[in-house]
């Protein structure tokens, strides 16, 4: 069995592991990406089209190259990449410091201590088993991820025509991803009245395409016995699918792209604490949990839509990182809280009279959104959010006055709310 | 080759005959229409190992149920496959309840169940605390347990095969005759097998082969139970297997701490058309949920990671097992109707069918030597550091884990490819890749390559569960973009 | 003659008007000049930035991601990518360098989006 010791270890190499790594680094402190994956980059590698890095890199990328140039930054300020290595185990020790079991067929199995560790695992997608979608179990039916790994990173065709469950920017990326691949795409079934993606995701990868969109529906039958031979797709009324108006689309393929959710069962292992609204941990405003001495940032923390506010939230809890190592935590005395139409707000807590910038996913659709955050009765932050859509995160910088015990944030419709 | 025996039907029944007939100087052939053994009732059911108290001992399939529980240890110990004697809890939440309770515990005397105990609320909290804290009283069933029956069946395979017994799977039994104390068996693919002797453990087809067979008419009826499968993190997993107080019909809805250490909720019990209908409907997963979440706290939908149907091979005739020879035909030995309890029945079903063989005139001579045990089988999940670090030594893909929601390495993965399971289903059941709570969606791809470079079938060729199964439709360029 | 497009630029996805007056396109709704630019190349010649996967081979990968270095007229796109699965692209390969030299004589070049060793092990 190999020892090892290090400052700081990292929980994957995708787009936040490799920033967080980056600038810890840099800093001199010894840094260990550890990934599963045999080339650093996550899951950028398989999201082949472009529309990344406008915000990070000033330039307009692929998922291959945001992950390369990522990757490039985070070797060049020293990191050290493990790749093609699994931690099966994380746990803090009595005396402060982290050991994480790590296996790998080239190194056998190593007991790795830091000093400190990240989390960026990322997220999962969420799949038929978690919806309980009626129906057989054929062979045909994928997540939108799966089906982008085959496709993207191996070159095989999952199917030869497919419907797309859920219209979140992976399920309509995939199905232009299938038609330009010679897969015919039926349809994109949402269950929302309305689209869980970007709009001008909408407009090129279905519209461009004459691809039908079918929102407020929803798959109820999965029909075929060996291979999928189709679906059976109706109409909800109040949630309630309406039987007498059920159409059957025949189709040998069935893509879920229905959500993600973050992948922290080791963070759990370790007595991490999860937050129930983001599925990622509890976290400070140093981006700390509940365990001292290990921080989570990027999809592992909570969903985001753009991977540049991942590598961006990752740089900020690796400062918290190197703050802890030098001991310069000090703790968070005003705590944070999502009010009136916010699922959550990201840290949980901060520092009264410090700038701090909040992560929020709203919960409604609406055109001149107004954000108020208030400190008991008086509205300390006002600020107008021009396009508020579930599919986008929103993400403020507010001064929190002195002397706040308590910060509670509201999300406030305009005036065409929809 | 003619073989004393062939089996048709390699699910519980035919496998446990199989390896009590690989004890023997004999030659035995099993036949399995599939693409591997356990595909078909087998491989979807509750993984209990029942105790003996819900039937008469009139029954025969009480008295096997009974003779087979006992059996299980000693199968476990030569075997490997996971079993855990966790024992039963029968949870009553009303004195009405409580009546049927106190009939089950005598029938459960009656049958001769051994350690069986009468249990108050208080000692029903203190055996498994989860329980709802309205709960009444109940009855404990220590003989009780859980095991992962597709795993129950390759092991009886391996062990069949290895001492001796000949597997042909795909082989699909369309036609019987009997000519000059020979059985010719034909399979849709038009391959022949003559055997002196056959049983027939074909489980919802077992009408089927027997009429193609020329001997007795009988009807299998499918009685379908849906089951939801919870992650292993589900904080409602009970330490125990937890009954209801079953109902005319049906054991009821269960929760049950399978042996792979994840949680099982369900079965439902509805009876369908179709012999191949695996769906499942909307709606049972909320009533299901509903019916436990009374019995057991801490069970969530968010715990819920995949759902599935399996089907009962119920005899329209009676509610009893079918197992004796034909008296219609000669040397054909009918093993039908083996619904619940059949897997904890199955090692006594399969030495019973062995001595009705004897009866009919099979010569069984014991064996000199049997390999008793297989070769043990290590998991990187379970394996301590120190071991994986040995078993990396030997072989590095032990350190290289592919599934990470079940912690399957990918010797694992290796191990079954060559043992022969090469569809994706073969391989999830042999290790349990791909079964945990992404299912497959992280790990698919890479399984499907290791399949594929172990096994030599193309990518593009691979199955999940056997023909007309296929999982991809060709490479990148062979369909034509539309403009 | 009117109209209505969605920009798809970037994320906000404005949603645009164009109206004919005879002479020229009139755009409105755009948050920003390259709203207009969009809508008046989407009008007269609308255009992509096409990706793909094609093989590459001498690599341990099968696979190598490529793009169009400037959006590709979007009714080519089919028969850009018909052509294009049948290439293949050969390791070393480096991010950026050119796998296809303009494209029909259409001064686009399709690009390696990553890099690819040659496999060690032959």
């Amino acid at each position: 069995m190999n020892e090892r010791m290090v400052d700081v270890a990292v929980i994957g190499a995708g787009a936040a592991g490799l920033a967080a790594a980056t600038v810890t680094a840099n800093a001199g402190c010894s840094t260990v990406v550890i990934d599963r994956e045999k080339f650093p980059g996550g899951i950028l590698r398989q999201c082949i089209h472009n529309g990344f890095g406008l915000r990070y890199f000033k330039e307009e990328l692929t998922g291959p190259e945001y992950a390369g140039r990522a990757a490039g930054k985070c070797l060049d300020a020293g990191a050290e990449l493990w790749l093609d290595h699994t931690v099966s185990n994380l746990k803090r020790t009595d005396d402060g410091l982290l050991v994480l079991d790590v296996l790998s067929a080239e190194t056998g199995v190593t007991r790795l201590t830091a000093k400190a560790v990240m989390l960026a695992m990322g997220c999962r997608e969420r799949n038929r088993g978690n919806l309980a979608i009626p129906g057989s179990r054929p062979a045909g039916v994928f997540t939108a991820g799966t089906a982008q790994k085959l496709l993207n990173s191996v070159g095989v065709l999952p199917g030869k025509s497919a419907v797309i469950v859920g219209s979140g920017d992976i399920g309509l990326i995939m199905a232009r991803r299938l038609t330009w691949c010679g897969i015919k795409v039926k349809a994109v079934v949402e269950i929302m009245p309305h689209p869980s993606g970007l709009t001008r995701n909408i407009v090129q990868c279905l519209n461009d395409f004459d691809i039908p969109l079918y929102l407020g529906h929803a798959v109820v039958n999965i029909c075929g016995k060996n291979r999928v031979s189709g679906v059976d797709i109706a109409p909800l009324a109040d949630g309630i699918p309406q039987d007498e108006k059920t159409f059957h689309i025949d189709c040998d393929t069935l893509l879920f792209s229905v959500g993600l959710i973050p992948e922290n069962e080791l963070s759990v292992t370790a007595g991490v604490t999860l937050d129930l609204a983001t599925g990622g941990a509890k976290v400070t405003s140093g981006y700390e949990t509940d365990v001292p001495g290990i921080f989570a940032a990027g999809n592992v923390l909570h969903v985001h839509d753009l991977v540049d506010f991942v590598s961006e939230e990752a740089e900020r809890a690796a400062k918290g990182v190197l703050q802890y190592l030098k001991k310069e935590t000090t703790a968070d005395n005003c705590r944070a809280a999502a009010g009136k139409n916010l699922k959550y707000v990201v840290p949980g807590s901060c520092r009264a009279g410090e700038k701090q910038l909040f992560s929020f996913r709203p919960l409604i659709v609406t055109d001149g959104g107004k954000l108020t955050a208030k400190c008991g009765d008086d509205v300390v932050f006002t600020q107008r959010i021009p396009f508020v859509r579930p599919a986008e995160m929103i993400a403020v910088e507010v001064d929190v006055p002195e002397n706040a015990a308590g910060i509670t944030f509201e999300l406030h419709p305009g005036e065409v709310s929809k | 080759m003619i073989y004393d025996t062939a089996i048709i039907g390699g699910g519980v029944s035919g496998a446990a005959t199989a390896w009590w007939l690989s004890r023997y100087e004999t030659n035995t052939v099993l036949l399995e229409k599939n693409a591997d053994v356990g595909f078909g009732v087998s491989k979807a059911n509750s993984g209990i190992v029942h105790g003996g108290f819900h039937h008469p001992v009139s029954s025969l399939k009480a008295q096997l149920e009974l003779r087979g529980n006992l059996m299980f240890e000693q199968l476990r110990h030569e075997l490997g496959f996971p079993f855990e004697r966790n024992g039963i809890l029968v949870a009553a939440f009303s004195e009405e309840e409580m009546t049927t309770v106190r009939k089950l515990y005598e029938q459960g005397i009656a049958n001769g169940v051994h350690d069986l105990e009468m249990c108050g609320r208080e000692r029903m909290l203190e055996l498994e605390p989860k329980l709802n804290p309205d709960v009444v009283g109940g009855f404990f069933v220590p003989g009780g347990g859980t095991v992962e029956p597709y795993c129950y069946v390759f092991s009886l395979m391996e062990s069949a095969i290895g001492n001796g017994v000949e597997l042909r799977c795909g082989f699909e039994v369309v036609s019987g005759s009997y000519q000059d104390g020979l059985w010719t068996l034909q399979s849709a693919d038009g391959r022949e097998i003559q055997a002196r002797y056959v049983v027939n453990a074909a489980g919802l087809y077992a009408d089927q082969v027997s009429a193609r067979c020329g001997a007795e008419k009988f009807t299998i009826i499918p009685r379908k139970g849906e089951e939801y499968l919870l992650d292993r993190t589900c904080a409602g997993r009970p330490s125990r297997v937890i009954f209801p107080v079953p109902s005319k019909h049906s054991k009821g809805v269960l929760v049950i701490p399978t042996a792979g250490g994840t949680t099982m909720i369900g079965p439902t019990a509805e009876i369908v058309e179709e012999k191949d209908d695996n769906a499942t409907t909307a709606g049972n997963q909320k009533r299901i949920l509903s019916l436990v979440r009374n019995m057991i706290n801490g069970i969530s939908e968010r715990d819920c990671i995949t759902a599935f149907a399996g089907l009962r091979p119920v005899l329209a005739e009676s509610e009893d097992f079918y197992i004796a020879p034909s008296e219609k035909v000669p040397c054909f030995i009918q093993v039908a109707g083996i619904q619940s309890p059949g897997l904890t029945a199955s090692p006594a079903i399969g030495e019973y069918v062995k001595d009705l063989l004897k009866k009919s005139g099979l010569s069984l001579a014991e064996k000199a030597q049997i390999k008793y045990f297989l070769p043990a089988r290590h998991t990187a999940r379970e394996a301590t550091l120190e071991q994986l670090d040995k078993l990396h030594a030997e072989n590095p893909a032990w350190a290289h884990i592919v599934c990470r929601c079940e912690k399957i390495s990918e010797a694992e993965v290796i191990a079954a490819v060559r043992r022969g399971h090469t569809t994706v289903d073969g391989v999830k059941f042999y290790t349990r890749a791909g079964m945990g709570r992404c299912q497959g969606g992280f790990c698919s791809t890479g399984i499907l390559q290791i399949i594929s470079r172990e096994s030599g079938i193309p990518m593009t060729e691979l199955t999940k569960r056997g023909p007309g199964s296929t999982l991809l439709a060709g490479k990148l360029g062979d369909l034509e973009v539309k403009a | 003659m009117k109209k209505e497009l969605i920009c798809i630029v970037c994320p906000r996805s404005c949603h645009l008007t164009a109206e004919h007056d005879g002479e020229n396109w009139n755009i409105s709704g755009n948050m920003c000049p390259r709203g207009k630019v969009y809508a008046l190349q989407e009008l007269t010649d609308p255009r992509r930035v096409v990706t793909a996967v094609i093989p590459c081979r001498n690599s341990l990968q099968e696979v190598i991601p490529v793009r169009t270095d400037q959006p590709f007229p979007k009714k080519e796109i089919a028969s850009l990518l018909n052509r294009l699965y049948k290439m293949s692209a050969a390791a070393p390969v480096k991010t950026g360098e050119i796998i296809w030299e303009n494209v029909d004589n259409s001064g686009i070049n399709i690009i390696a989006t990553e890099s690819r060793d040659i496999r060690k092990d032959g």
